[in-house]
């Protein structure tokens, strides 16, 4: 098979890299050989993040280049903005609404684009967009936002619930289990 | 078991199958895990020096004693154990030693983008560099029984995107080999003139021997391909690049050991095919060598010398460009890192750009200061030279700048390497001002622990250091303690001691705000009624606020309630707690 590639982007800090390990990880449960690349350092600080998760029968490169992500999952609204070139042909957008202000924005040396939603989808990008920060809310916590995305994700692949909760349950702490199966379904189900 | 391990994980674990007994390193990215991911295995003694000399030194001193060692770092940190490395290249080990090095390009935490090839050519010493977190492992093993075979000290190379890249390894068991005994060897270990002239020759003999490994080693391997148009030399993440998109098509000559080159086996391959590519990131290194040997080949003028490759780029070149997906119009204003909320650097940089003084900056979070709106740095350069650069600063200028300019570094950072700068201060006596942000950690590379913690890498208790003490121990007789949350304390401290006619320090004490046991008021709140708009709040740079609609509005997902903000509010319209 092809090697697919999920690159999931957003605000450093926001919990892409649990996203990313808890992906890599049901992958090779599957019987794929994976890549995952991550972020660590500088960048981290509040600044725009991007990992990629890579998949198949062999994977050479830890990262994908433009026009080569299968699906972009973007935590940030804006940041699903920054990556539109990296999206193959074909490919799907799902980002959280959520709008983080960068800080030229906050500085106002520059302004936060309006309607990107329709932008994007206006560029002919397939675009889901949801609403994470409230749902993960809604599921008892403002942290389960990566939760709820890996929930939207989900319906992406032909995994099972249960085999996605069995990865939620490995990738969070144990008090936050039950909190993080909910966010992971109203993720899913949105 | 098959796992999937970041490279730097599984450097970590070849470390503990090769029976390594003692590791000493200074974080630093992208080579920190390897040294916290050995640490968590109970067989290895592991350790965080105060800088990378210490690291390697002390990691030759357990070579010496006859047990595997190992000490690890950035490329800009091998710049500080570069003088070990060249001498003890020369005595040779007596248990296997391994350095890892891991350079950044593309500079995602970095402020250079050196090329750490040079130094194993420079000390004539053997570099092994893999390509993924299986080779990570597979090579760090070999690694130890190189430097055991040739004695020599045996360079590991690694690189952003293969430390932080996770990909799949299978383990093995933990070997214990019986520690060598130490015997005294002064014309080995004692590099004096007379000695060290017998030695040099011991080392070119031994890297001739190495050439000779290279040539027949399976870690160099050629992996034939379907048309013979162009024959390709890279190793490590360009590797993967190549194979990415070039497939099969075109032979490959994978190194593995990227010193010596193995140079009769370039040669053959040369010959075989129409045209030699070299593809690697940064310098023309393998490049150089092969025109050394006299040969034709292609590299860096189609391949950039800067920043970090990728597939794209290489099938740019050698076969077909994927197409990029769609551009969005408009401008898409950059994210570039910040100081977090909350962040106890932010008080004191307001401080420091409220004064408009000039700020020698140094390696840490806090180098974030520099950043609009605060703006407060004019120099970053490496570990340390905030403290010696702001002697040198003030003695050339003298008066007019003793008043007005400061250095700035962090704890870790001090213990690193601003500890000697400080003594020239004081030894030298510039009137100068130097303020050490003690954040009670590591904070840029990831929370590690530091002398003036008081635990150690395994997280156990240990001796502190103890700053205001080390820093009147060194000639310093003002020094005193602010904390950066209270700006008007910031202000007077920062105000006396510019003016005071000697050396003096200031040490900003307040832990990173993301350290677990920190315990947070919580989101201020912002009170639309009372906010005038006068924007003042917005001079501290702190991502938890903005202004939407005239009105300051605080992200309460990010705010910690450090209160920063409050003090310069002269409404009230923020504070107490979100509602």
């Amino acid at each position: 098979m092809e090697t697919k590639n999920i690159m999931i982007v957003g605000v450093g800090g926001q919990g892409t890299l649990l996203a990313s390990k808890l992906l890599g990880r049901l992958l090779l449960d599957k019987g794929f050989d994976v890549k995952v690349s991550e972020v660590h350092g500088m960048s981290q600080r509040g600044g725009s993040v991007v990992t990629y998760v890579r998949w198949g029968e062999k994977v050479y490169s830890p990262i994908a280049g433009k026009g080569q992500a299968d699906v972009i999952l973007s935590f940030e609204l804006l940041e699903a903005a920054r990556w539109t070139e990296h999206l193959r042909p074909g490919g799907k957008i799902i980002t959280n609404t959520q709008q983080i202000n960068p800080m030229p924005v906050i500085t106002e040396a520059a302004a936060y684009p309006d309607n990107l939603v329709e932008k994007m989808r206006g560029a002919g990008i397939d675009l889901d967009a949801i609403d994470a920060l409230s749902l993960a809310r809604e599921a008892g916590s403002s942290k389960a936002v990566n939760i709820v995305l890996m929930g939207r994700l989900s319906r992406w692949f032909d995994f099972t619930e249960t085999e996605w909760l069995d990865a939620v349950r490995q990738s969070v702490p144990e008090k936050f289990v039950e909190m993080n199966e909910r966010a992971f379904r109203l993720g899913r189900g949105a | 078991m098959k796992k999937l391990m970041l490279g730097n994980e599984a450097a970590a674990r070849g470390l503990y199958e090769a029976g390594c007994a003692f590791v000493s390193s200074y974080p630093g990215t992208p080579s920190t895990e390897i040294t916290e991911a050995a640490a968590k295995y109970p067989e290895i003694y592991a350790e965080w020096a105060p800088n990378e000399k210490v690291a390697m030194e002390a990691a030759f001193g357990a070579s010496l004693a006859g047990r595997r060692s190992f000490c690890g770092m950035k490329h800009v940190g091998l710049n500080v154990a570069a003088d070990p490395l060249f001498t003890i290249a020369y005595t040779g080990v007596n248990g296997g030693m391994v350095i890892a090095v891991a350079d950044d390009a593309g500079m995602h935490s970095s402020q250079n983008e050196q090329d750490s090839r040079h130094y194993a050519r420079a000390a004539k010493l053997p570099m092994l560099e893999p390509s993924d977190s299986a080779e990570a492992l597979a090579f760090t093993k070999l690694a130890y029984d190189l430097s055991e075979q040739f004695d020599t000290p045996v360079m590991l190379k690694m690189c952003t995107r293969i430390a932080h890249s996770q990909s799949v390894v299978e383990t093995g068991q933990r070997v214990e080999p019986d520690a060598k005994p130490y015997e005294k060897n002064p014309g080995k270990y004692i590099m004096m003139p007379g000695n060290a002239k017998r030695r040099h020759p011991v080392v070119e003999e031994r890297l001739r021997k190495l050439t000779e490994w290279a040539e027949t080693a399976s870690i160099n391997r050629i992996e034939p391909g379907s048309s013979h148009k162009m024959g390709i030399i890279t190793s490590s993440t360009s590797y993967q690049y190549v194979k990415e998109a070039c497939g099969d098509t075109y032979p490959v000559l994978k190194l593995g050991m990227v010193w010596p080159l193995p140079e009769k086996k370039i040669l053959d391959f040369a010959k075989s095919v129409s045209m030699l590519v070299v593809v690697e990131e940064l310098d023309a290194f393998i490049e150089d060598h092969c025109r050394n040997l006299g040969l034709a080949c292609v590299g860096k003028a189609h391949f950039p010398r800067v920043d970090e490759l990728s597939q794209n780029e290489v099938a740019a070149e050698l076969s077909q460009a994927f197409p990029a997906g769609v551009k969005l119009g408009g401008d898409i204003p950059p994210r570039p890192p910040v100081m977090c909320a909350g962040c106890p650097h932010r008080g004191l940089f307001y401080t420091l750009a409220k004064n408009k003084l000039t700020v020698l900056g140094d390696i840490g979070c806090y180098t974030l200061g520099a950043v609009a709106p605060l703006g407060a740095m004019d120099t970053t350069i490496c570990m340390g030279a905030s403290v010696s650069g702001l002697h040198g600063f003030n003695k050339a200028m003298g008066g007019e700048s003793e008043g007005r300019t400061v250095a700035v570094i962090g704890d870790s950072t001090f213990m690193h390497s601003g500890v000697t700068g400080l003594i020239n201060t004081a030894y030298n006596e510039s009137h100068s001002t130097v303020i050490i942000l003690d954040n009670s950690i590591t904070g840029m590379t990831g929370h590690q622990q530091n002398p003036t913690t008081g635990f150690n890498l395994k997280g156990d208790p240990c001796a502190k250091i103890d700053l205001e003490s080390l820093c009147r121990a060194v000639g310093i007789r003002r020094v005193r303690v602010v904390d950066p949350y209270d700006l008007a304390a910031c202000d007077a401290a920062v105000k006396e001691e510019l003016a005071a006619d000697e050396p003096s320090v200031i040490i900003s004490r307040r832990p990173c705000a993301l350290l677990k046991y920190v315990k947070h008021p919580g989101p201020v709140h912002a009170d639309p009624d009372k906010c005038v708009g006068c924007k003042s709040c917005m001079k501290v740079g702190c991502p938890a606020i903005s202004i939407r609609d005239g009105k300051a509005v605080i992200d309460s997902t990010l705010c910690t309630g450090c209160g920063v903000c409050t003090q310069l509010c002269k409404p009230n319209a923020l504070g107490g707690k979100e509602e």
